[in-house]
């Protein structure tokens, strides 16, 4: 009990683990581009938590806090980019489906 | 050195303004030449020969402006040198394109431009009808020029471009006519001739500069007293600033002559050289005890056991020969008269021909050291004289008889010029330029007079076909007879050809159509024949009589004379013998009195001015020392060219004196020119009542006859010898050609033609084969590479994950 009470850094880096596990499942496994693009989310999200987490139980300062920050912009920014390119991939395709953008292969 | 020399220097003036000469004729030519046709086109006749006149014009007056400026310079000095720009100067060989006047090429410019310009305005007439009248009087200015540079260059080499140039002009218009093809072969003939002669011309202008030194070897050096250090060796001499005596050639005995006039001092440079001034400078060179160092040099040297000057003589007068048609080369002048008739006065008669003439006289202190030389010159000449003339006798062309007299005169000039009387050659040059180009243009109008009834004739003949309008055949249009198989005695084709305007059967009577000709052509007759005061007889009787007197030619002087005396006879048989068949003989028929005519004045102008300078030029330059008891004017005017001589031609001074027998030749002189005079007369005076006796005696001597009208058949013996050598020569060539060298070419590019086989083969089976393989496989390695990249993400994503873990896996083993 006291190891679930004593919330340490194991925790988080368990916790970072599994998002960035089903991120990393949803970016392998599924074909709907909108989709990946949460997957991906889940990633970048993972690796902010665990920036957070270092930053806290072993550097003591702040910067990873910052780079959270930076992330989360980051990604933003990045779901507007992709999802533009979403939007006229489907436009073009009249559909999201990652598979169909394979054209350039042949 | 110690010695004290004297030398003859020639003294000089520079102008500047001599090249002028030359200059105006070439402007004239090029005109012509690049615009003529246009001018023509768009403008007409006028401007083209308004061109040419012009042009000629101005080389005349600034030839007698420099003929007055010789003038005014004492005797000795007379020369004009004017060195335009230095054109090659290579070791000891130094040309300047340099023009230089002496009395004797002043004479010379003078007959050039003065007879020239006449010849010109008279082709204005002669030539209106001409299609291509622009080319003419471009060859005709063209000709000029060159003319006039070989008579005013300094040196051989100007010489030289002026002596091909007049060769090649003399082509293009004996060829004028070249769409027959029998006016082209003349053309060629003459050219090739000639050729002959300039590779004397070449051989003999070698020698005399390798006999001079020229042979770049320090062997020579020994005779040369001062040899410069890198430079040409020099003697100082003393020059006599003006010999007292014109006649006095020796130079004068030294000590008194010396204190006595004014004497100075120059240094002559000694060497090979091309320059005529300072050739005759350095053999002028006299030492105190009379020794010549350089002339004497020059006498000793041979070449194969032969005195090398008889040899630079020799060849030097084989250019002579094939310029001046001697024998053997005299044959390419009589079908040279297949050019229009005003050429055949100005270039085949006038000017070009004497170019060997001249020459000769140019180079007179060469010529004299070998006594050798001047015989083959003397005797050649003679023998030319009497031999032409003989041909001359019983030819039925008007141009072919004065063909054959020119031949014949000229010889008379060769006999001047080698029997060592230079003047009197140079004399027998002005005198023949005058009447014979007098004679020629006579000719010109009969023809022209002529054209109009045989182009009658013509058109009557051949009513039926359409060939009218070409007016370009007169002086074309005559029979050639060389080449036509050997007429027979009484064979109906020696009967005239009634279309031929040349043929003197086709004519008689037309004294009475065309008067002004008629007397212009008596009165050359009467020059040409040598009656007293009309000039012939004062030239042909001085080179008679110092041919007679001569004591500098191997042969005797006398056998030289008794040639030219029967020359001298046939000349008056056969001119007066043209003369009645032309002009007299019978009266003219209705259809002569319906087309012939009097000629436009621009042809009797011309005509009636060289009739007046036959009349004059004889007694004014060259008045018999014998009556007048003075040295001729012309010789007197010659005499600074000619001085060296003096010292070589020792004989002639037994008769110098003997008046009596000076007159008793010339009265033998009238005698035989009368005797040749009424042969003529009783024989084609009116040749109705003696064409019966004609006949008979036609009959009678008739393989002397045949052989003479046949011209000795020497056209015959060249064509069976030398044309025929040549063309088996050519042909012979021409097989090696074909078969050999052609051979030897295919048999490499066949070669060839096998390696570069081989090669393409390696190249293709090799080479690229080696490439083909490397891309074949990078094609076939991609093509299974690709299938690596599907383009669906998941599977990147996952490679990407397995790649990660096993990187991990990896690092956390090592």
């Amino acid at each position: 009990m006291s190891a679930l009470l004593n919330i340490g850094l194991q925790h988080f880096l368990i916790l970072s683990s599994v998002l960035f596990g089903l991120g990393l499942l949803t970016v392998a496994t599924r074909r709907n581009a909108v989709a990946i693009l949460m997957g991906v989310e889940l990633i970048l999200n993972a690796a902010a938590l665990n920036f957070v987490a270092f930053s806290t139980y072993v550097h003591g300062l702040v910067a990873g806090q910052v780079f959270a920050l930076f992330i989360i912009v980051l990604a933003a920014a990045e779901a507007a980019i992709a999802l533009a390119i979403v939007l006229s991939i489907y436009r073009h395709f009249h559909s999201i489906d990652a598979n169909d953008t394979s054209t350039l292969r042949d | 050195m110690n010695e004290t020399f004297t030398a003859a220097v020639q003294q000089y003036k520079t102008i500047n303004w001599l090249w002028l000469i030359p200059l105006f004729p070439f402007l004239g030519a090029t005109l012509n030449g690049f615009f003529g046709k246009k001018l023509q086109d768009r403008y007409g006749k006028k401007v083209p020969h308004a061109i040419a006149i012009g042009m000629m014009t101005a080389a005349a007056i600034v030839a007698v402006a420099a003929f007055i400026e010789l003038l005014k310079l004492p005797a000795h000095s007379r020369f004009l040198l004017d060195s335009v720009f230095p054109m090659i100067h290579i070791g000891k060989f130094h040309v300047d394109m340099a023009f230089a006047i002496d009395p004797l090429s002043g004479m010379m410019a003078l007959i050039i431009t003065l007879i020239g310009t006449g010849i010109h305005v008279y082709s204005t007439g002669y030539m209106s009808e001409e299609p291509s009248y622009w080319r003419f009087f471009c060859y005709l200015n063209l000709f000029v020029f060159s003319m006039l540079l070989l008579v005013l260059g300094d040196s051989f080499v100007i010489m030289f471009f002026g002596w091909e140039g007049v060769g090649l002009c003399s082509y293009l218009l004996i060829g004028f006519w070249y769409k027959e093809k029998k006016n082209a072969t003349a053309g060629m003939k003459a050219f090739v001739v000639n050729r002959v002669g300039d590779w004397g011309f070449v051989t003999g202008l070698f020698f005399l500069f390798w006999g001079l030194g020229g042979s770049w070897s320090n062997i020579d050096k020994h005779y040369y007293p001062d040899l410069a250090e890198g430079g040409m060796p020099r003697y100082n001499v003393a020059v006599v600033d003006e010999p007292a005596g014109g006649e006095e050639a020796k130079p004068p005995a030294h000590e008194e002559a010396l204190e006595h006039k004014g004497v100075h001092h120059e240094s002559v440079e000694v060497g090979p050289t091309v320059v005529f001034r300072e050739l005759r400078n350095q053999l002028s060179i006299t030492a105190e005890n009379g020794a010549r160092p350089l002339a004497d040099e020059l006498l000793k040297k041979e070449v194969w056991g032969i005195p090398l000057v008889f040899l630079i003589g020799l060849c030097l007068f084989i250019g002579a020969c094939g310029k001046s048609a001697q024998i053997p080369l005299y044959v390419w002048l009589p079908d040279a008269m297949a050019g229009p008739t005003p050429v055949s006065a100005l270039i085949h008669a006038a000017t070009m021909v004497t170019a060997g003439v001249y020459m000769i006289a140019r180079l007179n202190f060469v010529f004299v050291m070998s006594p050798g030389a001047m015989t083959v010159v003397a005797t050649v000449g003679a023998l030319t004289a009497l031999f032409a003339a003989t041909i001359g006798l019983f030819q039925y062309d008007i141009k072919k008889v004065l063909a054959y007299s020119t031949v014949s005169q000229l010889g008379f000039m060769f006999v001047g010029v080698g029997v060592g009387a230079y003047w009197a050659g140079a004399f027998h040059l002005l005198t023949h330029a005058c009447f014979k180009a007098c004679l020629f243009l006579g000719s010109g109008s009969v023809i022209h007079g002529m054209h109009h009834l045989t182009h009658h004739r013509e058109h009557a003949a051949h009513s039926g076909d359409d060939h009218g309008g070409e007016h370009d055949e007169h002086g074309a249009a005559h029979g050639d007879d060389e080449h036509k198989p050997r007429p027979q005695i009484n064979d109906p084709r020696l009967a005239p050809d009634p279309t031929d305007p040349q043929d003197m059967r086709n004519m008689g009577g037309l004294g009475a159509l065309m008067p002004k000709t008629k007397w212009t052509y008596l009165i050359a007759c009467w020059a040409i024949a040598g009656f007293p005061w009309a000039a012939g007889f004062f030239s042909k009787d001085e080179i008679l009589w110092k041919a007679f007197t001569n004591h500098s030619t191997l042969v005797p002087g006398w056998f030289i004379w008794a040639l030219g005396l029967v020359a001298a006879t046939c000349t008056s048989f056969y001119m007066f013998r043209s003369y009645y068949m032309t002009f007299e003989g019978r009266a003219p028929s209705a259809e002569h009195k319906e087309h012939v005519h009097e000629s436009p004045p621009s042809i009797t102008g011309v005509l009636i001015a060289l009739a007046a300078a036959c009349l004059i030029i004889g007694p004014l330059l060259g008045f018999p020392s014998a009556i007048s008891h003075r040295e001729p004017l012309l010789a007197q005017w010659l005499e600074p060219v000619t001085n060296l001589t003096g010292a070589y031609l020792t004989g002639a001074r037994a008769f110098a004196d003997n008046h009596a027998l000076e007159f008793a030749f010339m009265a033998l002189s009238i005698g035989v020119a009368t005797l040749g005079w009424f042969g003529a007369r009783a024989l084609y005076k009116d040749i109705a009542a003696t064409e019966a006796r004609l006949a008979s005696l036609r009959v009678q001597y008739a393989n002397i006859h045949k052989l003479v009208f046949e011209k000795y058949r020497i056209d015959e013996l060249y064509d069976a010898t030398f044309v025929r050598a040549f063309t088996k020569g050519a042909d012979a060539m021409a097989w090696i050609d074909a078969n050999i060298v052609d051979g030897l070419v295919n048999l490499m590019g066949t070669l060839s033609m096998g390696a570069a086989w081989i090669s393409g083969a390696i190249d293709k089976y090799l080479v690229d084969g080696a490439v083909n393989a490397v891309a074949d496989l990078t094609l076939d390695a991609g093509r299974r590479i690709r299938h690596v990249q599907t383009g669906r993400i998941n599977n990147y994503v996952l490679g990407v994950v397995v790649g990660v873990i096993i990187l991990v896996v990896i690092t956390s083993l090592v």
